[in-house]
C-alpha cells in the first residue's frame, strides 16, 4: 500500500512505481502489474507443458517404442502435469484476480500490495526447480503428478527438487489467498454488499477459502514423503508400520478440493461474460452462489473417490460414491442457470461468447463422464484408463482453459484499449474447438476398451485412436501459437478500443472506469446507485 | 445394445479415417464373461442414455437460444433474473434422478466386495515388472510361478514386425476352471501395481505390505488379457496379466502337468556345474529378469539402474553379491529374487554377470546361494 500512497504523493497518476524496465516489474506492487506477469507466466508455463504433451503423443502415435526410453516418458507426463495443473491453470486466475478483483469491488490495490509482488516472485523459483529436476542425475521424476508412494522413494534427486517446488507453490497460492479473501472482505466500495459482488469475485472468495485449507494438506504429503526419502521415517512404508495408501488419502483431500480450485474461477469468469453477451442479467444470482459454495463444502467429503480399487471397505465406497454424486446437483444448478441467462437473452457471438459457449458445452460433457466415474462398479473397469485421461482434460482444458481464453479476449480491450483481431479470434477458438476434441473425444473409447494411462506403448487393438489423438493434439498445439500472434498483434497495432466494447458488460471496470484503465484506479471510492 | 450398434457405426467410419490401422478398432468393453462385468457394462448403457437425454434436453434450450435470440435477428433482451419455482424443480429433479441410480449400482457395489465362499483362490504378487502367483486353496494347492512379458524386445524396439497378441502376451499363463467363483488376493513386493482383466471386471491395487481382495467367475472358457493399471516405475506398460478359462476336465490335467513339472525343476541345489553350463543357464536367465534395468550391455542407466559391467560389488567377494540378488536393495527397483528364483537360476545367473561385459571374477556355485539365504 504505501508505495502506491507514495506515488499519489507525488501526483504522478500514470506513475510506474518508481523504477523503469525490467525493475519496474521485479519491484512493482500494483496489481495490474502483477496481473499482467501472472499471465504471462502462466502462458510461458502452458508452452512448456504443451511441448511436453506434444512429446507425449508423438511417442504415442504408433505402438512400439519410437521416440523416447519409457523412463524419460513417464518424466514427461508427470511435468506435463504438475507444470499444466500448478503452473499454468492455477496462475492465469490468479492473473485474473489480480486484475479484476480490485476494479469490480471499487478498491486501488489488493490489501497486501508487497504480500502480492512475493506470491508472484515466488512462482518463478518454483519453475526453475521443476524444469532442472529434468537435469539432475536420473532425471525428473517418473511418478506422475499425484506422486504416490513408494514409487516416490525409488527416484532421484530430481524427486526433492519437485517436492520443493511444490512446498512454493503451495506457499505463493496461500499468501496469494490471503491477500484474495482480505481484499474481497475489507476494501469493497460502499454500498458493494457481499451479494452485490460480481459472480466472477464470489467464486474466487469461495476459492481462496479452498485453497488455504487445501494446500498446506499437499504440503503434508510431499513432506512426509521427503522424510521417507531421506530421513528414515516410514509413512508410507508398511515394514516400518506405515500405509502406502495413507499418501493416497492425504493426497486426494488436497487434490479434489484442487480440482474445484481449477474450475471455480472459471465459473466465475463464465459468468461474467454470458450475461455480458446476452444483454441480460445473470439468472439465479442467489442460487449461483449457493450451489458454488455447496460444491466447495462437498468437495471436501469426496477424495476417495479417486481410490475406488484400493480396496476400501463397501461402507466407505458407498459413502464416497453417493457423496460424489450429489456433487451433480449443484453443478447442474450452475449449468441451468447459464443456459437459462442466454434463454430470451439478445445474443451475439464475439470471441469471448463463442469460448464460453464451448466451456458449457465441453465442461457439461466432462461434468457427465465424471458423474459415470462417481458410480462405483464403473469406476473400477476404467480406473487408470484413458477415459479418465479423457474425463479430468475436458474438465481442465475445456472447462478451465476455455474459460481462461474467454476471459482473455473479454477484458484485453479493457486492460490494454486495443481490440483484437476479432476474425483471428473465432478461427482460434475454432481450430482450439475441433482439435480438442480430436485429441480427447477419442480417448473416452480407449479407456472403454482398456487402455491404460501413463503407459508408453500399447497392444495394436489401440493404434486408430491413438493416431487421430495425436493428430489433434499436434493441432491444438499449433493453433496456440495463433492465439500469442493475435495477443501480439492486438499490443502492438490493433485497434483503439471504443470506449465501452461489449453493450452488455455491466460490472463496475466497465461503467465506472475508462478504457484503456489508467495505472491506478478508485483512489476514491465509486459512488455505487 | 442398440446404442452399442449405432455407436460402432460411427466408430468404423472414424476408424476408416486412420489409414494404416491394420488391427480391429476397439473402443467399447470388452465382451463381458463374468456376472459383474456384465452389471457393470449394462449399468453403463443406462447412465450413459440418461446422460444423452439430458444432454440433448439442456443443449437443446441452449442452440434454440443461440439460433432464435440472437441480435442479429432483432431479438430483444428480456430482463427476467430468477423464478423461484423453475430454481426449486431444476434442484429437486436431479436429486431424485440420483436416487433412482443409486439403486441398482449400490447393488452391484455389494456384489463385487463379496469374496466370501469361494471355490479356488489365487495369490497375486506384484513385482517391478511381473506378476507372481500363489494357488493357495482349492484344486491347485501349491502351484507357484512367476508370469512375465514374453513378447521379444525386438518387436517393441521396432526391429520386427509385431504380433497378434502384442505387449498381451506372457510366458505363464493363469489357469482357471470355467464357472468357478476364484478369489483373488493382490499384494505387491515394491511398489503399487494393479491387477486387472477387463472381461471379468475385476481391478485391485496391489499395495505393499497388505493383502486385498477381489474375485470373479468367468462363465465362458477363453484367453483373456488384462495389464497393470498403476503407474510401477520404468516398465509399467510392460506387465501384462493373461487368465486362461479351461472346463474343469483341463483344469485337473493342467494341474497335474504343472505339478510333475515343478517336482522336476526342483533340482539338487548341491549339484556342482560347470562354469560353461552355469553361464549359459545364466544368460537366460539375465534375459528374462535383469535386462530391462541393467541392459544388455550389462551398462544399465545410471544412476536409477547401476552398470554391472565394471562394477565392484559384481568383481567382489562372492557372498556380497549373493545377498544384493537374495535380498535386494531396498526402495530402489532392485528386487529380493531370493523368493523367485531357484538356488541354481540365482548362481547362473550370479555367474553370468561375473564372466561378462569384461568381469573377470570367480563362479558362484548353488551351494553357495543355498547356504546365504535366512
Amino acid at each position: 500500500m504505501s508505495a502506491v500512497v507514495d506515488t499519489h504523493a507525488h501526483g504522478h497518476h500514470d506513475h510506474h512505481g518508481g523504477y523503469g524496465g525490467i525493475m519496474r516489474w521485479i519491484t512493482t506492487t500494483n496489481h495490474k502489474d502483477i496481473g499482467t506477469l501472472y499471465l504471462w507466466f502462466s502462458f510461458i508455463m502452458f508452452s512448456v507443458g504443451g511441448l511436453m504433451a506434444v512429446g507425449i503423443r508423438m511417442e504415442l502415435f504408433s505402438p512400439g517404442l519410437q521416440v523416447m526410453d519409457p523412463d524419460f516418458f513417464n518424466q514427461l507426463t508427470t511435468m506435463h502435469g504438475l507444470i499444466m495443473v500448478f503452473g499454468a491453470i492455477m496462475p492465469v486466475f490468479v492473473g485474473f484476480a489480480n486484475w479484476q478483483i480490485p476494479m469490480m469491488i471499487g478498491a486501488p490495490d489488493m490489501a497486501f500490495a508487497r504480500l502480492n509482488n512475493w506470491s508472484f516472485w515466488l512462482l518463478p523459483f518454483a519453475a526453475t526447480l521443476l524444469v532442472l529436476s529434468f537435469f539432475m542425475p536420473g532425471g525428473a521424476p517418473g511418478v506422475g503428478w499425484t506422486m504416490y508412494a513408494p514409487l516416490t522413494v525409488q527416484m532421484g534427486i530430481g524427486m526433492d527438487l519437485t517436492i520443493f517446488a511444490v512446498h512454493i507453490l503451495g506457499m505463493s497460492s496461500i499468501l496469494g489467498s490471503i491477500n484474495i479473501i482480505t481484499t474481497i472482505l475489507n476494501m469493497r466500495a460502499p454500498g458493494m454488499t457481499l451479494m452485490k459482488m460480481p459472480l466472477f469475485v464470489w467464486t474466487w472468495l469461495i476459492t481462496a477459502y479452498l485453497l488455504v485449507a487445501a494446500m498446506p494438506v499437499l504440503a503434508g504429503a510431499v513432506t512426509m514423503t521427503l522424510t521417507d526419502r531421506h530421513f528414515g521415517t516410514s509413512f508410507f512404508n508398511a515394514a516400518g508400520g506405515g500405509d502406502p495408501v495413507l499418501y493416497q488419502h492425504v493426497f486426494w483431500f488436497f487434490g479434489h478440493p484442487e480440482v474445484y480450485i481449477i474450475a471455480l474461477p472459471g465459473f466465475g469468469v463464465i459468468s461474467q461474460v454470458i450475461p455480458a453477451f446476452s444483454r441480460k442479467p445473470l439468472f439465479g444470482y442467489a442460487s449461483m452462489v449457493y450451489a458454488t459454495s455447496a460444491i466447495a463444502i462437498i468437495s471436501f467429503i469426496v477424495w476417495a473417490h479417486h481410490m475406488y480399487t484400493v480396496g476400501m471397505p463397501v461402507t466407505g465406497q458407498l459413502f464416497f460414491m453417493y457423496a460424489t454424486m450429489l456433487v451433480a446437483v449443484p453443478t447442474g444448478v450452475k449449468v441451468f442457470n447459464w443456459v437459462a441467462t442466454m434463454w430470451k437473452g439478445s445474443l451475439t457471438f464475439e470471441t469471448p461468447m463463442l469460448f464460453a459457449c464451448g466451456f458449457l458445452f465441453m465442461f457439461t460433457l466432462g461434468g457427465f463422464t465424471g458423474l459415470v466415474l462417481s458410480l462405483v462398479p464403473i469406476d473400477i473397469q476404467v480406473h487408470d484408463t484413458y477415459y479418465v485421461v479423457a474425463h479430468f482434460h475436458y474438465v481442465m482444458v475445456a472447462g478451465a482453459l476455455f474459460a481462461a481464453f474467454a476471459g482473455i479476449y473479454f477484458w484485453l480491450p479493457k486492460w490494454t484499449g486495443r481490440m483484437y483481431d476479432e476474425t483471428l479470434g473465432k478461427v482460434h477458438f475454432w481450430l482450439t474447438m475441433i482439435f480438442f476434441n480430436v485429441t480427447f473425444f477419442v480417448q473416452h473409447f480407449l479407456g472403454l476398451a482398456g487402455m491404460p494411462r501413463r503407459v508408453p506403448d500399447y497392444p495394436l487393438m489401440f493404434e486408430a485412436w491413438n493416431k487421430i489423438s495425436s493428430i489433434g493434439a499436434f493441432g491444438m498445439g499449433l493453433s496456440q501459437l495463433l492465439f500469442l500472434y493475435i495477443v501480439l498483434k492486438a499490443l502492438r497495432s490493433g485497434a483503439k478500443a471504443p470506449e465501452k466494447p461489449w453493450e452488455g458488460a455491466d460490472s463496475l471496470e466497465w461503467t465506472h472506469l475508462p478504457t484503456p484503465v489508467p495505472y491506478h484506479t478508485f483512489e476514491t471510492p465509486p459512488v455505487l446507485k | 445394445m442398440r446404442g452399442t450398434r449405432i455407436v460402432s457405426v460411427l466408430a468404423g467410419l472414424a476408424g476408416l479415417a486412420a489409414s494404416g490401422a491394420a488391427h480391429a478398432i476397439a473402443w467399447y468393453f470388452q465382451t463381458p464373461v463374468s456376472g459383474i462385468a456384465r452389471d457393470i457394462d449394462q449399468l453403463h448403457q443406462v447412465i450413459m442414455w440418461l446422460i444423452i437425454v439430458i444432454f440433448v434436453g439442456v443443449f437443446g434450450f441452449m442452440f434454440w437460444a443461440c439460433y432464435a435470440h440472437r441480435k442479429s435477428k432483432g431479438h430483444q433482451a428480456e430482463q427476467f433474473h430468477e423464478n423461484t419455482t423453475v430454481e426449486i424443480l431444476w434442484t429437486v429433479i436431479p436429486a431424485l434422478i440420483l436416487v433412482i441410480i443409486a439403486w441398482p449400482v449400490t447393488k452391484t457395489v455389494i456384489a463385487q466386495k463379496d469374496t466370501s465362499a469361494p471355490e479356488l483362490t489365487i495369490k497375486v504378487t506384484g513385482y517391478q515388472w511381473k506378476w507372481g502367483y500363489d494357488y493357495i486353496k482349492g484344486e491347485g494347492e501349491g502351484i507357484s510361478f512367476v508370469s512375465m512379458l514374453s513378447t521379444p524386445r525386438e518387436q517393441i524396439e521396432g526391429n520386427a514386425p509385431k504380433g497378434e497378441n502384442y505387449l498381451l502376451e506372457v510366458d505363464n499363463e493363469v489357469v482357471v476352471p470355467v464357472g468357478k467363483k476364484i478369489r483373488v488376493i493382490v499384494t505387491a513386493a515394491d511398489v503399487i501395481h494393479a491387477w486387472w482383466i477387463p472381461a471379468f471386471g475385476a481391478k485391485q491395487d496391489a499395495i505393499p505390505g497388505f493383502l486385498r481382495d477381489t474375485w470373479f467367475r468367468a462363465n465362458e472358457p477363453g484367453t483373456y488379457r488384462g495389464q497393470c493399471t498403476e503407474l510401477c516405475g520404468k516398465e509399467h506398460g510392460f506387465m501384462p496379466i493373461v487368465v486362461r478359462v479351461v472346463s474343469a476336465e483341463d483344469y485337473t490335467k493342467w494341474v497335474g502337468e504343472r505339478k510333475q513339472a515343478m517336482a522336476a525343476v526342483a533340482e539338487d541345489p548341491s549339484k556342482t556345474w560347470k562354469v560353461d553350463e552355469l553361464v549359459a543357464r545364466g544368460e537366460k536367465v539375465y534375459a528374462a529378469n535383469c535386462v530391462a534395468c541393467h541392459q544388455a550391455s550389462g551398462r544399465g542407466a545410471p544412476p536409477a539402474f547401476p552398470p554391472l559391467a565394471g562394477s565392484k560389488l559384481v568383481n567382489g567377494p562372492e557372498p556380497g553379491q549373493i545377498d544384493v540378488v537374495l535380498n535386494g536393495r531396498p526402495n530402489t527397483a532392485m528386487q529380493a529374487f531370493g523368493k523367485q528364483l531357484s538356488d541354481t537360476d540365482i548362481a547362473a545367473v550370479i555367474t553370468y554377470t561375473r564372466k561378462s561385459w569384461g568381469n573377470k571374477a570367480s563362479e558362484v556355485q548353488p551351494a553357495e546361494v543355498k547356504a546365504r539365504r535366512k
